[in-house]
């Protein structure tokens, strides 16, 4: 876009042309008070605080675009008249409880009315009853709330669920003398005050949505409050942690926000978790599942002299998951250097061998999107990945795509999902044959690529059948078998619609793929699609750091004969969760870094002290010498993408206009390629399959432990195959997989899935359910017998 | 005006300034001292008061602590109470939490939670007499009058740090209802011309 220059206040500002000027001004540290706005998010005019003029005319620096040579004032008298009018209203009949209230010391309303300086009223209308309603998770306070709409417009721009809407409130009609009396703008806003207020948009009782918690995030006032965290601690008692979401890949910017538990026990306790919300949305699982930590009072020499011993004599094997730091795997690299230990890790194993073959193709070892292009683009292919509960964070950006930048999309994926549906009438939901992830790739090749090799064009040409039809109109039809091999209907037609005036690409690619009995060629399609379309590839990490093991471990197979668990139940086990050989801190007990979905190495602090064994002690009686787990932070490979930075070097922050300064990014290395792919394969379809996925809001055991998320995992399916093979909510059954293993467990009715596909968790350590996934394949085939 | 009687900042009106002895200057004056210096029974006038205030009189400046205690000012800042509210008998306090931010000392805590009826809830208040400065603040910052101080002055503990509960500071039901809660009038209470400093607010009733 076109570079420009405006004068805001007599500071010359360089801006993109049509950004808002609200925009510009924040970005060059120019305030301009505004209540409504989000950035990312769509004006909504709610508030017109941000009045300004522009070039001798009022305009709302919220959603007015720049443009060359415009000269903007954002201050003059009739400008503060209608400020301090409009403080003046919000300040009517609002409740003087701030000395109980939750947002007390950060309310915008606080502030604004301090910094207007509203120091008398001369507005009045009489009040109406407003009763507290209780919505779950989130408590709504109607008397507190200033109707600026913001959770609406979070939920509906960036969450996409829309399950937040302004509704009719019965208040009492303005006097017509106000009109004279009050300034234009104030006016304006007072009237909409008066007739609405937020509500559920089903008109439920409750909210029925995924509970991410994002709109009572962006509250201004104490209206929308966490019901756990309501009337618990004043704002100000909280000191704020920086760190990234230890749950997923996104590894989002979040704060712990701790303080002392209680009068007799001075120790920190994580109150809740707090985000910057213009920046960096969270989903529900870190913003309820935080106490995950794991508390030990001292250090038990006698059990750690006993598991160093163990792993001198006897381990060979250490098995461990992605739920941990790029230093500690680090630490068991070079332990596996010094003695030869077998590195088990499936998960980054699948993955890292996902990106190997990727770069067979793609002729880069990383894939070239992020969270950030995805959010930038307007058309948006998700494929391999239930988005809802996988990656929540890819799906906020695919919807503020939809959303912003009037886009478009497809999502691939066996499972229908009514709240990716809802996104926009502009995502296409293709709900395929299970198995048929190839295909979907080889479709998207075929639609998209550009310039393809002769061997790969012909193949891919040999799918289309093309023949003119002697009909009335003479029309030459071109039927494509990929669509049928898909099993749904040739979409094409839709597509056009959709593609148009489409110029950003990017592309989803999620879990389902790496563990796909084809995942070798899949991967190879998926870099020449990298390679030979505009798609820009986020090959999502499955767990949180699997993109930071899968470049430092060198990761075996096999295991060996006698292993060692870490935070994984092996024949001596180190543990988070407790009830291990040997107590291990939690995430949220660690300093280190992630390497996010972003490619990018971010920091994450320790919000609670742990007084126990880590693995950094059992490294140094192992023969390395290192005082602190961080120091390895310098020591990260460089020849995997890595810099050699001190985390104390690491900064952790956003700026004024958004940009990400947190840690640094990974640099991509150039990998030796053919574009060689094998020819589709014919896939066996699985009959009644199952699928492994959490459902919203879990992630893994350790959302599970935290006291707001804690339950018992179930097998989780639709109404519609609930219906359909006659169960109800909460009747148990037996799962019989093709290997013979069984397992008894509840089923559960999830309204955020529809189809005939039911699903496993894996958060609950209690039930072993992957044992129905022998080959690490999402989907399974399974019977499932209702008990009598 | 003669600004003079500003000046002297060190004389209170009614004082009378002691100018202090001559001193003597002829050898005669000296040996005049000296002399009646020698015969003066000025330890004996001493002698006699004490005499007399003591047998004849009865008179005696101490009181007999601890069966006699000296009343306090109300602006003496001793140990703390949490006042009740004159109409319904509960708690004053709200849980703002101010006075455990502006305290200096950092000795006060309290505790806070959502209760039945949705309302906060402040389930314990302490203050950690050991390290309290009686500075005041607490009771200037609290915005219900409900933290004061009383005139209760008897703080001494046996150990370094001394918690006081809740329920140890909260006038006594039984105190309440025979009307013995004292309204307090000493630091952070409202100034008697406390009302022609509020604007007044519009009202649609």
């Amino acid at each position: 876009m076109k570079k420009i220059l405006i004068t805001i206040d007599g500071v010359e500002c360089r801006a993109k042309e049509g950004e808002f000027i609200l925009n510009i001004a924040r970005e060059n540290s120019i305030f301009i008070p505004a209540l409504c706005y989000i950035s990312n998010c769509s004006p909504t005019l709610a508030c017109r605080l941000c009045l300004v003029e522009v070039d001798g005319k009022r305009a709302y620096s919220c959603n007015a675009k720049a443009k060359d040579g415009m000269s903007v004032t954002t201050k003059n008298e009739e400008i503060e008249k209608e400020r301090r009018a409009i403080m003046e209203i919000y300040d009517i009949n609002h409740p003087l409880e701030c000395g109980v209230c939750d947002q007390s010391g950060e309310c915008e309303l606080q502030n604004y009315t301090l910094e207007i300086g509203v120091n008398s009223q001369n507005h009045a209308i009489a009040d109406m009853p407003r009763p507290t309603a209780h919505w779950g998770k989130i408590n709504y306070d109607p008397s507190l709330c200033i109707v600026c709409e913001r959770c609406v417009t979070v939920c509906k721009d960036m969450i996409g669920e829309s399950a937040l809407k302004t509704v009719k409130r019965e208040g009492v009609e303005l006097d017509k003398e106000w009109k004279e009396k009050t300034p234009k703008d104030a006016y304006a806003m007072w009237n909409k005050l008066q007739k609405s207020i937020i509500g559920v948009a089903s008109g439920a009782d409750s909210l029925d949505c995924t509970m991410c918690g994002e709109c009572s995030s962006v509250c201004p006032v104490g209206a929308l409050v966490s019901s756990d965290f309501q009337y618990k601690s004043n704002a100000w008692e909280l000191k704020k942690i920086p760190a990234a979401n230890p749950h997923s890949s996104d590894c989002s910017f979040i704060y712990y926000d701790v303080r002392h538990n209680s009068i007799s026990d001075s120790n920190n306790k994580i109150f809740r978790v707090s985000n910057d919300y213009s920046f960096a949305p969270i989903h529900g699982g870190i913003r309820y599942g935080y106490d995950f930590e794991n508390i030990v009072d001292s250090k038990d020499e006698e059990k750690f002299d006993k598991v160093v011993e163990i792993i001198k004599t006897k381990v060979d094997t250490i098995v461990f998951d992605s739920f941990i730091t790029n230093e500690e795997a680090l630490i068991l690299q070079k332990l596996k250097d010094k003695y030869k230990y077998k590195l088990i890790n499936n998960d980054a194993y699948m993955y890292k061998r996902f990106l190997n073959n990727f770069a067979s193709t793609s002729g880069v070892n990383l894939y070239n999107g992020d969270l950030q292009t995805i959010q930038k683009s307007n058309f948006v292919i998700s494929i391999g990945t239930a988005l809802k509960t996988d990656s929540p964070n890819s799906g906020y950006m695919l919807n503020n795509a939809l959303t912003m930048n009037k886009g478009a999309g497809l999502y691939f994926h066996p499972i229908a999902d009514p709240v990716i549906n809802g996104y926009s009438k502009n995502l296409l939901s293709i709900n395929h044959k299970v198995g048929a992830e190839e295909a979907v790739l080889y479709l998207i090749l075929d639609l998209f690529g550009k310039n393809l090799p002769d061997k790969i064009a012909n193949y891919i040409e040999s799918f289309h059948t093309k023949y003119s039809k002697s009909t009335d109109k003479d029309t030459k039809l071109d039927i494509n078998s990929l669509y049928e091999i898909l099993g749904v209907e040739d979409f094409s037609e839709t597509l056009e619609k959709l593609l148009l005036k489409k110029d950003n690409f990017s592309l989803i690619a999620g879990e389902d793929l790496y563990n796909h009995p084809k995942s070798k060629n899949l991967a190879k399609i998926l870099g020449l699609i990298q390679k030979y379309t505009d798609f820009n590839v986020v090959i999502i990490p499955s767990q949180t750091n699997t993109l930071g093991v899968s470049l430092i471990c060198d990761l075996d197979e096999k295991k060996g004969k006698f292993s060692l668990g870490y935070n994984i139940k092996a024949d001596v086990t180190l543990s988070a969760l407790g009830k291990g050989d040997l107590d291990m801190p939690a995430l949220n007990q660690q300093e280190g870094t992630f390497t996010s979905m972003n490619k990018r190495v971010v920091p994450t602090n320790a919000a609670l002290s742990y007084h126990g064994y880590c693995l950094n002690d059992i490294a140094n009686e192992l023969g390395f010498d290192a005082e602190f787990t961080i120091d390895y932070t310098v020591d990260l490979p460089i020849s995997s993408g890595f810099q050699e930075k001190e985390f104390d070097s690491l900064s952790n922050e956003f700026t004024q206009s958004g940009e990400e300064k947190r840690g640094y990014m990974l640099n991509s290395k150039p990998a030796i390629c053919k574009d060689e792919i094998d020819e589709l394969s014919e896939f066996e379809e699985i009959k009644n399959p199952l699928y492994l996925a959490n459902p919203v809001k879990q992630f893994n055991a350790f959302t599970n432990k935290s006291h707001q998320l804690n339950e018992i995992g179930a097998l989780y399916a639709s109404s519609e195959f609930l219906e359909k093979n006659e169960f109800k909510n909460g009747d148990m059954v037996v799962l019989e997989g093709k290997n013979g293993v069984k397992l008894v467990l509840k089923i559960e009715l999830d309204s955020f899935i529809n189809g005939n596909i039911p699903y496993l968790p894996t958060f609950d350590n209690k039930l072993n359910t992957k044992q129905f996934f022998a080959g690490g394949y999402r989907f399974a085939e399974v019977s499932i017998k209702g008990v009598k | 005006m003669s600004l003079e009687q500003f000046s002297k900042r060190d004389v209170a009106p009614g004082y009378i300034l002691y100018q202090g002895e001559v001193e003597p200057k002829t050898g005669w004056e000296f040996f005049k001292r000296a002399f009646s210096r020698t015969i003066k029974g000025e330890l004996f006038v001493g002698l006699w008061i004490v005499l007399r205030e003591m047998l004849i009189r009865g008179n005696s400046h101490t009181i007999s602590y601890p069966q006699e205690k000296v009343a306090m000012t109300p602006r003496y800042r001793a140990i703390h109470k949490l006042l009740r509210l004159q109409e319904s008998g509960s708690d004053r306090c709200i849980g703002c939490g101010l006075c455990e931010k502006i305290c200096v000392a950092n000795c006060i805590r309290i505790e806070t939670k959502l209760d039945k009826n949705s309302r906060k809830e402040v389930s314990q208040y302490t203050i950690n007499f050991g390290r309290c400065i009686f500075c005041g603040y607490c009771a200037e910052v609290c915005p219900e009058l409900a933290i004061v101080h009383s005139g209760d002055y008897e703080n001494a503990s046996e150990q370094r740090a001394h918690f006081s509960l809740k329920e140890d500071i909260l006038t006594p039901l039984d105190e309440f209802k025979a009307n013995k809660q004292q309204e307090f009038s000493g630091f952070g209470a409202l100034s008697n011309d406390a009302d022609s400093f509020v604007k007044k607010t519009p009202l649609a009733y």
